[in-house]
């Protein structure tokens, strides 16, 4: 087990990692095409984290989004602007020290939460128990998770699934061949 | 162990992939790359599901495998028609062949 943990630590140092050179590298980058595919790039690397993070719908949501239809969001909007990105008319300083100040406040606030699968945190000594013993009777849903998303939760499962629908209708304009008209 | 060793050996593809990605002088390595980090990512869910005992990732991994087809089918559709969902132009077709 000890190893495992590890090489969760390893897989996410060098993904983490590799995720600082990509946002560099887009930063950099004064194509917009290829922006559009760092970005790409980007939401796969950041899905993995979200993976081995053991978040895996967060990370479905990451690909769909992000490496789906983001991209293909921003190659329409391309299609509506040059593809070199213009030089900058203002300097970067007021943005560099809004972003540096909400970044440090992010960070600080790292420090009030609490460690990392600690048994008394409000998570875990909260509503979970409860749902736990209620779920069958209250649901007839065997599975916890399915209950909660389902049924608890019917509302924001809603939305979720809109999400998808959408990007399924992107899928299908994608690959849809239009006729011409007339 | 086998499982572990071959996560540090997807890593290191993956970096190269990166390194690509960001080094590539035309859009179409960058392009190559990322299509190669989508499936390196994919390869790294599909090991890390069997390294810790979850071998249901491959199921994700599948999904992931999808969207990366779509996502540089897109691109590469951008490049031919110049958008996307146009109505194809025989002429335009031609030109480019």
């Amino acid at each position: 087990m000890e190893t495992v943990i590890n090489m969760e630590a390893l897989i996410n140092m060098v993904l983490l990692t590799l995720l600082a050179l990509i946002t560099l590298g887009i930063i950099r980058v004064r194509n917009l095409f290829a922006v559009v595919v760092l970005t790409g790039a980007y939401s796969f690397l950041m899905a993995s984290v979200m993976i081995v993070l053991d978040a895996v719908d967060v990370a479905m949501t990451e690909a769909s989004v992000g490496a789906g239809i983001s991209t293909v969001l921003a190659l329409s909007a391309l299609y509506l602007t040059k593809t070199e990105e213009a030089p900058p008319r203002y300097t970067a300083a007021l943005p560099l020290f809004v972003v540096i100040g909400t970044g440090a406040v992010l960070i600080y606030g790292t420090y009030g939460l609490p460690h990392f699968g600690m048994a008394d945190t409000p998570m875990n000594t909260g509503v979970g128990a409860d749902y736990l013993a209620r779920n069958y009777q209250e649901t007839g849903v065997p599975n916890v998770v399915t209950s909660v998303l389902a049924s608890y939760r019917g509302f924001d499962t809603l939305g979720e699934t809109t999400v998808i629908f959408t990007a399924g209708i992107g899928v299908l304009l994608l690959l849809k061949r239009f006729r011409q008209e007339g | 162990m086998m499982f572990a060793v071959a996560i540090l050996a997807v890593l290191a593809a993956l970096a190269l992939a990166v390194v690509r990605a960001l080094a590539g002088p035309t859009a179409f390595d960058r392009l190559l790359a990322v299509n190669s980090i989508g499936t390196s990512a994919i390869m790294l869910l599909a090991l890390f599901g069997f390294l810790t005992d979850r071998p249901e990732f491959l199921d994700i991994g599948i999904t992931y495998v999808l969207l990366n087809m779509i996502g540089t089918l897109a691109v590469l559709k951008f490049f031919r028609y110049g958008a996307l969902g146009h109505a194809q132009d025989p002429e335009r077709d031609e030109a480019l062949r």
